[in-house]
């Protein structure tokens, strides 16, 4: 079997993430990582071929010369190769665009099962693995918080809108996993080192056929008008509890109509 | 004035909460049709009316509960290529992302997910959303094709304007079902005495400081008080003391609320 885990380099989310004046996410003044989300990702695919012992995992990633990083950690965790999608052209890229790069790389190298996280922890939208399977012309099995994969097809629980539903769909199919599927393991020090090994391949958009006004702020369908920071927090409140703590916060809620 | 079709969240018939707070907002951009998918329409007529839509166009087949998120997909494209609406908007959450995501992909359109304000502007539709853990604020706007929004809860409240909404029956042709995924089971989310997250003006929620899963009814009795909900921390639902269906937060039900009071929460991400 085929996995294409495809893993995003995000600036780390405990840091103090900024945007540039173009509104788009500054990735140059904070610590970028491997989205947290997307361990599960790579943890499930790695449980996956510990039973089959045909898989063969590659990890996918679109962004800048650093991302490779991302790959790198995953790498770390387990899995065979990884591919790297870097073209300044991407950058400003809206969930349309890069939607088209991630389907182009997958396309090429081929696949039977595409594995996401359920959303990044900086964009957040939860989209991508959705716009693959439509792209890609094949199910989506998303946002599973337990997954199997039996005769062909993917089955698993979804938390979804008003409803935990199970669902199933034939493979080959684009599955998303949530941080309840099942704990991400560390990278063990022999895992580090064989990572620096493992090969990663480099593509640009003409690799994969690609225009460069489809994708970047050219082949962006949305635009970000403003970005602006909010004013800090102001330091609260504090109602010290000496017996009537209870009374001195029922006040407070009510004097600013809250209650 | 133009329609802007609004996707009906409901529980056979039941309509939740933010469908009325999208048809608020949809009285801003044009005027409100509502889309609604599966049995129960005649249940949801009265209270879409008089939330202001002035259409409802009903698509009560069953492939929308056998399949996941592609006949909601089929019949919402079908609908906007048929009614040209200057706007689709749609509740955020795991099932209306996705199917805002691949009807603006079919239609040609630019998507905007989890707003938190929508309003007219000059160019079409302009939201506003709250970026990298609510420290940035994001106006933004669609540049192609009909604008498909996917809106926070609590984003506006509610506002009654009463409309004899005219019943339209869509026919949709759905796609091959090699390509869908089939709901084995479907079981809907418990509707205890106290109300849903989502909809709760009132959020009253616990974390590690708690200490316990014991003391969780010491959360739920304020929440009682204030006819608040209760939700939970992803640290006190990990260890187990609470049900993960009450987490708050990007990886459990993303709330915005009046008032939200935590206890034996730090904040830290
Ligand atoms: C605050 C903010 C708001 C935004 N709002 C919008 C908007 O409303 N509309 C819009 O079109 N764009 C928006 N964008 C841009 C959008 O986030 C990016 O285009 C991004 O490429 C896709 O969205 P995501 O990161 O939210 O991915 P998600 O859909 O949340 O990602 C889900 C999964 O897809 C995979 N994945 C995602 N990106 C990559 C990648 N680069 N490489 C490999 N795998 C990947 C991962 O497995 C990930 O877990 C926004 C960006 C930011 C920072
Ligand atoms: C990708 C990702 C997604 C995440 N998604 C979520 C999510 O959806 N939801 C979520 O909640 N978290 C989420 N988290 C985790 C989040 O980052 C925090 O780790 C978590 O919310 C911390 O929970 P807490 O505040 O309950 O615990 P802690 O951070 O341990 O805070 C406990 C607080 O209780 C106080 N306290 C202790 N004793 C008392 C007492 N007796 N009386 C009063 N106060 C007391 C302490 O001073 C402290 O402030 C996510 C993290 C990541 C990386």
């Amino acid at each position: 079997m085929k996995i294409v885990v495809c893993v995003k380099h995000v600036p780390d989310a405990t840091a103090d993430r900024t945007f540039t004046e173009d509104g788009t996410t500054d990735r140059a003044s904070v610590d970028s990582l491997l989205s947290e989300l997307d361990e599960y990702a790579v943890e499930q695919a790695l449980r996956l071929a510990e039973s089959d012992a045909d898989a063969e995992i590659s990890y996918l990633t679109v962004g800048p010369d650093d991302a490779r990083d991302a790959l790198r950690k995953a790498l770390a965790m387990g899995g065979d190769a990884s591919i790297h999608v870097s073209d300044e052209d991407i950058e400003g890229s809206d969930a349309f665009g890069t939607s088209l790069v991630l389907a182009k790389a997958i396309e090429r190298h081929g696949f039977d099962l595409v594995l996401c996280g359920m959303a990044s922890t900086d964009g957040t939208m939860g989209v991508l693995p959705a716009l693959l399977a439509e792209r890609l012309g094949v199910p989506a099995v998303t946002h599973l918080e337990d997954l199997a994969i039996e005769d062909g097809s993917v089955t698993g629980r979804r938390e979804g809108d008003g409803a935990t539903v199970r669902i199933q769909g034939a493979l080959p199919a684009v599955v998303s996993v949530t941080d309840r599927s099942g704990d991400a393991r560390y990278p063990s020090f022999k895992g580090i080192m064989a990572a620096k090994k493992k090969p990663v391949e480099t593509l640009g958009l003409a690799d994969l056929g690609i225009a460069a006004a489809q994708v970047g702020p050219a082949g962006a369908r949305s635009a970000v008008d403003t970005a602006t920071r909010r004013p800090p927090r102001t330091k609260g409140e504090i109602v010290a509890d000496e017996g009537t703590g209870g009374i001195g916060l029922a006040a407070f809620l009510t004097t600013k109509k809250f209650i | 004035m133009a329609e802007i079709l609004v996707l009906v969240d409901h529980v056979d018939g039941a309509v939740r909460k933010p469908t009325l707070e999208l048809l608020t907002l949809a009285r801003r951009l044009g005027e409100p049709s509502a889309v609604f998918l599966g049995p129960g329409a005649d249940r949801a007529t009265e209270v879409l009316g008089r939330y202001g839509a002035q259409k409802i166009h009903v698509v009560d087949a069953p492939e929308v509960d056998e399949y996941l998120v592609t006949p909601a997909v089929d019949a919402l494209t079908q609908i906007a290529e048929r009614t040209r609406p200057a706007a689709i908007l749609l509740p955020s959450g795991p099932d209306g992302k996705e199917i805002a995501a691949r009807v603006a992909l079919r239609l040609g359109s630019g998507l905007i997910t989890d707003a938190v304000d929508v309003t007219a502007g000059p160019d079409g539709p302009v939201t506003e959303q709250s970026a990298f853990a609510a420290t940035y604020q994001v106006t933004a706007h669609v540049t192609q094709g009909v604008p498909v929004i996917t809106v926070k809860p609590n984003a506006a409240a509610p506002e009654a304007a009463p409309a004899e909404p005219v019943i339209e029956k869509q026919d949709i042709a759905f796609g091959p079902t090699e390509h869908a995924v089939r709901v084995l089971s479907r079981t809907p989310r418990e509707r205890g005495d106290r109300p849903e997250l989502t909809e709760a003006d009132i959020v009253v929620s616990g974390g590690r400081g708690v200490n316990g899963a014991e003391n969780f009814a010491l959360i739920e009795r304020v929440a009682d008080a204030l006819g608040a909900a209760v939700g939970a921390s992803r640290a006190a639902v990990d260890a187990g003391w609470y049900p993960h269906r009450h987490q708050v937060g990007q990886t459990g039900t993303q709330v915005s609320p009046q008032l939200y009071l935590a206890a034996g929460i730090s904040g830290a991400i």
